[in-house]
């Protein structure tokens, strides 16, 4: 009947793949095991509310949002655009380069600049797409999605392991409170520090690797696009016979 | 202990005194965001908005002072609220223009990064310098940035300004704001009835315990892997550390930091590979106009994977 106990994973594994709502699933699961455990009631509130109050220090965040919002307000993201226009003469896998370095290093800081929605749609794509077609060069739809792609994906990189440099991100104090529950006591700046070599890697791996792919692709891009005009011409011409 | 008792007391450190103080502020910011909600006539569940905001906000500034129980009852009252859908936003008046960041652009320009950097570097000249908690230090390091945008340009940032900002970042994340301190509260309830225990029983016939290297190699792809499968690598940790973290790799003396550390970066190797992290992986498919719904995962998966291989070989180098 022990196994019984582990109820409470499956539910939060279901729950979160189901895509069920975050916060039903995580109490359902604490109250299961709770119950399966034959947890007194009184105990469970005082778990909870112990819990809680020791746990304070993950909504940090909300004393920063003091300031996020307002250094938007006083023109954050131009002030990033000035920065990122500075790269010039280079290929798109070299702006997106120079992007996750700037973006790792911001958001050591927890500074970000809107994400894909905010700087990389309206900043990064267009500087990408006009280094890869200086010159009279033309990149095709197939390149032009790639280069979507791994913008995106550096943004994700960059942010991913640059967020777990800064003291007080929510990650790591998650980790902080796990391991105290276990009886193990860390600290963050220590945790921090571990994270330094690991984001240098992780953002020259990234580089390295979408250099080295969008060259490939401004490579290919003549035969590519001949293709794609092929096809659309074949398109065209089946849609008048239809 | 009483507040004032707590205050006075030389038995409390500085830090200790100095972090109530942050939670003060950090609940009424919260109640401020409630109230704000609360008469919010563009808000279609200002209701539920205002109570959810409001009772998190009254944990923050009473949790501590009140019996246990009596705080545990509060957060169940508030998750009410969201699990029943009742939290949401108004209409987003306050949004800045593009004209107003411009404006801000054109009076500050690189000087906004004086601000922007306040928060870190004060916490970490907190963390580095002091006995005093860092998280007091980007208390600080907010407040700083605050008072340097107030004197370049009073008349843009008021004080009502960064209240109004602050409302509105707490609307757009909403309460998904809790989920990691719902989580940690998960983990509790897993270790105090005995869950771990279960869990390491099991893999215990799989996997032989006291050998460190096979505890790592699975603790970290185990960490990828329920990543992938839940979308989310808080949830990941939580559940894996209590099952295999603590009986296959820390129980054998592995160094807590390093271990808990690369864990949840190896969660974020998972995350980078998963439809399930919509937020990162789907929806700027969608914003960028992407043909392909998994363009942006193909792009990762090749640096996911080199960055699992070599955190597992990094932890690995500094346990044994």
């Amino acid at each position: 009947m022990e196994l019984l106990k582990l109820l409470g994973i499956v539910i939060v594994v279901v729950g979160f793949a189901l895509k069920w709502d975050s916060i039903l699933t995580i109490m359902a699961a604490s109250i299961v095991t709770a119950l399966i455990a034959g947890m007194d009631p009184l105990v469970f509130l005082q778990t909870i509310g112990t819990s809680f109050v020791s746990n304070r220090n993950m909504l940090i965040c909300v004393v920063v949002f003091l300031l996020t919002g307002t250094l938007e307000r006083n023109g954050l993201r131009y002030a990033a655009r000035g920065v990122m226009d500075k790269v010039r003469n280079a290929s798109a896998g070299m702006v997106l380069g120079a992007y996750g370095i700037f973006r790792v290093i911001f958001a050591a800081f927890n500074v970000g600049f809107g994400g894909v929605a905010g700087f990389v749609k309206p900043v990064v794509m267009p500087m990408a797409e006009a280094s890869d077609e200086t010159g009279g060069h033309k990149i095709s739809e197939r390149h032009r999605d790639a280069l979507k792609g791994m913008a995106s994906g550096m943004e994700n990189v960059a942010w991913f392991f640059g967020q777990v440099l800064f003291v007080g991100t929510s990650g790591m104090l998650l980790v902080q409170g796990t391991m105290s529950d276990l009886g193990y006591s860390v600290e963050l700046p220590q945790l921090a520090a571990i994270q330094i070599p690991v984001a240098i890697v992780a953002v020259l791996v990234t580089a390295g690797y979408y250099f080295l792919l969008d060259r490939k692709l401004c490579r290919e891009d003549e035969t590519q696009l001949k293709a794609e005009a092929d096809a659309q011409r074949g398109d065209a011409q089946n849609g008048e016979v239809a | 202990m009483g507040i004032a008792e707590f205050f006075q007391s030389a038995d409390v450190t500085l830090s200790a005194k100095l972090l109530e103080i942050v939670y003060l502020v950090t609940g009424l910011v919260c109640i401020y965001a409630g109230v704000r909600n609360l008469f919010d006539e563009t808000n279609a569940r200002r209701i539920g908005s205002g109570a959810f905001w409001c009772v998190l906000g009254l944990l923050f500034v009473v949790g501590k002072w009140i019996p246990a129980e009596a705080a545990g009852l509060l957060v169940l009252v508030m998750v009410i609220p969201a699990v029943i859908g009742q939290v949401g936003m108004g209409a987003d008046g306050s949004k800045p223009t593009e004209a107003e960041m411009q404006e801000g652009f054109a009076a500050l320009g690189a000087k906004i990064f004086v601000p922007a950097f306040s928060i870190g570097v004060v916490a970490l000249v907190f963390a580095l310098f002091t006995k005093i908690s860092s998280l007091v230090g980007i208390a600080v390091g907010v407040l700083l940035g605050a008072v340097f945008l107030m004197v370049l340009r009073p008349k843009a940032n008021g004080v009502r300004v960064f209240l109004e900002d602050s409302r509105r970042m707490l609307d757009i994340v909403g309460p998904l704001v809790m989920l990691p301190t719902l989580l940690a509260i998960l983990g509790a309830t897993f270790t105090a009835a005995g869950v771990g225990d279960v869990i390491s029983g099991l893999v215990g016939m799989v996997i032989p315990q006291g050998n460190l290297v096979a505890g790592i190699v699975v603790y970290c792809l185990g960490m990828a892997i329920f990543t992938m499968i839940m979308g989310n690598a808080f949830a990941a940790i939580t559940v894996m550390t209590v099952g295999i973290g603590a009986p296959f790799v820390l129980a054998l003396g592995a160094d807590p930091t390093i271990v808990g550390s690369l864990a949840l970066t190896c969660g974020y190797c998972g995350t980078l590979m998963t439809p399930m992290a919509a937020n990162f992986n789907i929806v700027p498919v969608a914003i960028l106009e992407m043909g392909d719904e998994y363009g942006v995962i193909k792009k990762q998966v090749v640096p996911a994977l080199v960055m699992l291989a070599f955190q597992v070989v990094m932890m690995i180098a500094l346990v044994l």
